[in-house]
């Protein structure tokens, strides 16, 4: 299980990373792990707002199917285009390829609230009691 | 009792086994006060010829069942080969369960994706989804995706051609669920949708446009006007067939425009049976592919290559997306697809194409005779496939006459279109000959 | 055309019948059927641009191939005629042949439903009696038998729960369920437009009346609960939650799914259910159809009578007959009367088991599922221990070291030539794996089933692989199903033509 350095993490399971003012976001290594083969990813479309701790596309797997949560507020400015007809990315890259959305953010205060790598380490390890 | 197999010994031994001295010690949790008024006031169970005797006499008070008839507005009288009934009868496919264990229900997948190409040729439409319970239910789950598609746009337009309990169970499903408004579109002298009127009224606060082809008067509506007008303010066009035989000759809703086409497919090898079960028919273009409610099943292979078929894109129902579905169906139709199926696989491409002429040709035969003394008009002078209004004097009171004579001419329209006091809607198909017409003529008091 | 898997074309071993799609056995001018010489030209009664010809692909093939085919098809299928089928929560009991005998008779299957009232009225009858004896088993105060499905029979409870708020002033905007409860439950509370609350179960999975209390206002217009839940387990405090509810005016909408646990045992009505939806293909012996026809009727109590969907049954003069005069009805949610082929069949059912033969099948049907617990229990983690209703459920905890998932326990189970218990269901538990014998499996049939599980179990620990595998004896291995998905495949598509447009 991955858990790179250099990444914020959600409690929903969602990585960040911050490029100033530009925050990558995608689902984690253990995510794509619990959530099995991935089918499809809903994404929302470019210019649309998302809040923090709202739900702004969905990620299905043959068995479940996840909401995936902004991490921070903003406006989407770039969309993976090539997850749609390869969702299977998600699995086999989620830190790379993987990637899901782009948001301008307009609060970045809001960082100080995801978890470091060796936070979000320890969390997925609780959760897996 | 004949279908339980327990003996007392057997009783015996897994009372032993579960540790406890009678079956009624494991009912403890249950409340006294509840199991104190639980008998069931139903007599004894009766052996199977009691039984027998039992329905066939309330079978044989159905004296409607022999009577001859002329009607559909939604269930058609056709015939139906034997052979649709033999493979029914099959326990393998009867007593089979939804196919979630796809190894051992490969029978069940496959003749269920047979089905779902034979829906979308039918139809002309990319795909197809395994049923729903009857074309009423299918259209208003047409009208729910049509919101789903479009949720900035609140209104439906369903023409009043549409069949009326189509247009009632819309209704029920969309009431208190989200602000759908349901407007209804008048129809014409000949019997279309006023398509005049729906170009005033459509507008981009309109979701889709339902109309039925043909619609509940048989009449054929002209799918590429209301199409065209329909697309150009941004709506979704939605058909619902009641006759599904119809599109054995009719040019198909997708190719007219439809972006989601449902249709009742009782016609195709599922006798009357008193209005159910049916099937409802689904279908839609492949971008709306994941909105679609109900089961699909798709291809797939196993480790060593070989094809199979599977229940698949699951996440849209209920039992993985819960509030979230698309749908709240698990059970459809399941025997009544492979009905249809069977039923098309036998007809086939040249049958079902001839049958629909046979309904055709007998219906027109029918309508010229019964219109030729005067004493009838065709109400509606658009063309119709096997369905048609005849008007005249006294239309219900000949009605009733016909009636006593064994014959259900029709239905009349008063009920729902009061403005129609004086017609029935006749259905003439493939299972009525020659004499079977004249004898109509003659009820309907139109001479030899 | 499609990627997945080669076609198999005429390979057989023995009886392991290699069939391919209908549409792969066609051949021009092969006809199934005897086409009438010539009835016409379309053309002449209809104009030409409306018409289309002979449908492209459709299938072109004789009647004997037509048999072969759905024949050959039918091998590959477990039904429960011919399987133990112990899928919780299904009830797969024996469909008596009877039942298929009697619906199809012609005075019921060439009834068209607009012959006049006079006309019909055995149907009528039939279709009277049955709302009044499903009225005797739940001790409610009226049914319905037009809902199609128990899902519809759901929207139609729900729908008639909001139309009795709407009226009272208020329609509410929240639903109270379980985090057991089957998923048709929020799918129809959604769909009727409210959001849904979702209850943990508590000690023992079981609903707690405090936890209910928490939860319970005046915005919340119903609770949904199965009894018993759908751990097999009778719900000790539904009557104490349903006065909860009730005191806060809100109503119960009771899931009638496991009703097999229940036939003179308790009546749904005494626990204080305002609404009740049967499934006939589970409790009363229609069949299961590979997903259908059913029938979900449902029952309500006295306050909610106004709402039944219309047209209802009344009596006059001797004569049954429909009628539509219930203003306060929430309407109609089927084409004509219901599934009337499906009432048949329950209703020939409930003649033959007569009350206590009912009353018979529920103490069997719970024997047998306890017996099946017990044996079980040593060997399979019991996910809530103790006395179960008609169904028990296990999980997988204790394989997970060998690699061997509930998945796979049951996929093995198909080698054995069970079908599989419904697993991953309920979602409260992990792994689940739900057993429902139902009444009409010998003891020799169980003690069958029970080995086939014990041997499994030892496999596990000695030959993992075995399991992991499975299932190997049947026509197709595990189906890649997240391919299935990514690339859907729905249709069989005709070879490259354009003509039909």
């Amino acid at each position: 299980m991955e858990f790179p350095e250099d990444l914020k993490y959600s409690k929903e399971h969602e990585w960040v990373l911050v490029e100033d003012n530009v925050a990558t976001v995608g689902i984690t290594d253990y995510a794509q792990d619990q959530l099995g083969d991935i089918v499809f990813v809903e994404m929302p479309a470019i210019g649309d707002k998302v809040s923090k701790e709202d739900a702004f596309g969905v990620v299905e797997s043959v068995k479940a199917v996840s909401d995936i949560y902004a991490p921070v507020s903003g406006k989407v400015l770039e969309v993976n285009d090539d997850l749609p007809d390869n969702p299977e990315m998600v699995n086999e890259d989620p830190y790379g390829d993987g990637w899901m959305i782009k948001i301008e953010m307009n609060d970045p205060e809001e960082l100080q609230d995801l978890m470091t790598a060796a936070e979000y380490e320890e969390y997925v390890a609780e959760e897996k009691e | 009792m004949r279908f339980l197999p327990h003996t007392d010994a057997d009783i015996r031994a897994m009372l032993a086994t579960v540790g406890v001295a009678e079956v009624g010690d494991l009912f403890a949790a249950v409340p006294p006060e509840l199991r104190a008024r639980a008998k069931l006031e139903i007599g004894p169970g009766l052996p199977e010829m009691d039984v027998r005797v039992r329905l066939e006499a309330l079978a044989a008070r159905n004296h409607g069942a022999r009577q001859l008839c002329c009607a559909g507005a939604g269930a058609y009288p056709h015939f139906v080969p034997a052979i649709v009934d033999q493979v029914l009868q099959r326990a393998e496919f009867y007593s089979a369960y939804t196919p979630y264990q796809p190894e051992v229900s490969q029978g069940t997948l496959q003749a269920i994706f047979e089905f779902q190409s034979l829906v979308a040729m039918l139809l002309d439409m990319d795909v197809a989804n395994a049923s729903m319970y009857d074309g009423a239910s299918a259209t208003a789950e047409a009208v729910l995706m049509a919101r789903r598609i479009s949720p900035k746009r609140p209104r439906i337009v369903l023409s009043r051609a549409l069949h009326p309990q189509y247009r009632q169970v819309v209704r029920t499903y969309t009431s208190g669920a989200g602000d759908v408004q349901l407007v209804e579109a008048p129809f014409s002298g000949d019997g279309r949708t006023d398509y005049e009127w729906l170009a005033r009224h459509v507008n981009e606060g309109t979701a889709a446009v339902v109309v039925g082809y043909p619609n509940f008067f048989g009449v054929i509506e002209d799918l590429a006007e209301v199409a065209a007008l329909t697309h150009e303010r941004g709506a979704l066009l939605v058909t619902a067939t009641s006759e599904v035989m119809a599109l054995g000759i009719l040019k198909p809703p997708g190719a007219s425009g439809a972006d989601i086409a449902v249709a009742e497919g009782q016609s195709l090898g599922i006798p009357l049976s008193y209005g159910g079960p049916g099937v409802g028919l689904f279908a839609t273009r492949t971008a709306h592919v994941r909105a679609i409610p109900g089961r699909l099943v798709g291809e797939a292979a196993d480790g060593a290559g070989r094809r199979g078929y599977v229940l698949t894109l699951a996440t849209r129902e209920q039992h993985i997306r819960r509030e979230k579905a698309t749908s709240n169906i698990c059970t459809n139709q399941g025997l009544m697809t492979l009905a249809v199926t069977v039923y098309l696989s036998t007809v086939g491409k040249a049958g079902l194409h001839g049958l629909a002429v046979a309904n055709a040709a007998a219906a027109h035969r029918a309508a010229a005779r019964l219109t030729g003394t005067g004493r009838w008009r065709l109400q509606f002078g658009a063309p119709f496939f096997n369905e048609f209004v005849l008007s005249g004097a006294d239309a219900e009171a000949r009605w009733e006459a016909a009636r006593t004579r064994d014959v259900l001419a029709g239905v009349p329209l008063r009920r729902w279109y009061p403005e129609l006091p004086d017609s029935l809607l006749l259905c003439v198909t493939e299972v009525h000959d020659a004499q079977a017409i004249e004898r109509l003529g003659e009820v309907l008091g139109v001479g030899a | 055309m499609s990627e997945a898997g080669s076609k198999k074309k005429g390979k057989q071993a023995g009886l392991l019948l290699d069939e391919p799609l209908i549409f792969e056995r066609s051949r021009p001018g092969r006809c199934g059927f005897s086409v009438e010489a010539s009835a016409g030209d379309p053309a002449d009664f209809l104009p030409a641009e409306m018409l289309r010809g002979p449908i492209d692909g459709f299938p072109e093939v004789s009647e004997p191939e037509v048999l072969r085919h759905f024949l050959r098809l039918s091998q590959w299928n477990y039904g429960a005629a011919s399987t133990f089928y112990p899928l919780g929560s299904c009830t797969m009991k024996y469909n008596p042949v009877a039942n298929e005998a009697v619906a199809r008779l012609p005075g019921f299957t060439g009834l068209h439903p607009f012959a006049p009232d006079d006309a019909a009225q055995g149907a009528l009858k039939l279709i009277w009696e049955l709302e009044r004896l499903l009225a005797e088993i739940s001790g409610m105060a009226a049914v319905t038998l037009q809902p199609a499905a128990g899902a519809q029979g759901e929207l139609t409870g729900m729908k008639m729960i909001r139309a009795c708020h709407v009226e009272r002033g208020r329609p509410r905007s929240k639903v109270l369920i379980p985090a057991s409860a089957h998923g048709t439950n929020p799918a129809s509370a959604t769909l009727c437009g409210y959001s849904t609350v979702q209850i943990e179960g508590s000690r023992g999975g079981l609903l707690d009346v405090d936890a209910v209390r928490q939860v319970m206002d005046d915005d919340v217009a119903a609770l949904m609960v199965t009894n018993p839940n759908t751990l097999g387990l009778f719900e000790r405090e539904m009557m104490p939650v349903a006065q909860v509810v009730h005191e806060r005016g809100g109503l119960v909408y009771l899931d009638g799914a496991n009703l097999n646990a229940l036939m003179g045992v308790a009546k749904p009505a005494h626990m204080g259910a305002d609404v009740l939806q049967f499934n006939l293909h589970k409790t009363f012996s229609t069949p299961h159809g590979g997903g259908g026809p059913g029938a979900g009727p449902v029952g309500v109590s006295e306050v909610l009578v106004p709402y039944l969907p219309t047209p209802r049954l009344v009596r006059g003069d001797g004569q049954l007959r429909w009628s539509d005069d219930f203003p306060r009805s929430i309407g109609r949610v089927r084409s004509f009367y219901g599934n009337f082929g499906m009432l048949v069949r329950a209703f020939a059912y409930i003649l033959a088991m007569g009350g206590d033969g009912l009353t018979q099948a529920t103490r069997m049907a719970v024997l047998s599922a306890n017996y099946i617990r017990c044996r079980l229990e040593g060997t399979y983690q019991l996910a809530h221990p103790g006395v179960c209703m008609h169904e028990c459920v296990f999980s997988d905890k204790g394989f997970e070291t060998l690699g061997v998932k509930t998945l796979d326990i049951a996929k093995r189970l198909l080698d054995y030539g069970f079908y599989a218990p419904t697993i991953y269901f309920p979602l409260v538990v992990s792994g689940a794996i739900m057993i429902e014998p139902t009444e009409t499996e010998s003891k020799e049939a169980l003690d069958e089933f029970i080995e086939a599980m014990l041997a499994i179990a030892c496999e596990a620990r000695e030959n993992p692989d075995l399991v992991r595998n499975a299932p190997v004896l049947t026509p197709v291995g595990r189906l890649d199903e997240a391919r299935a998905a990514r690339r859907p495949v729905l249709r069989w598509e005709p070879p490259q033509n354009s003509a039909e447009s």
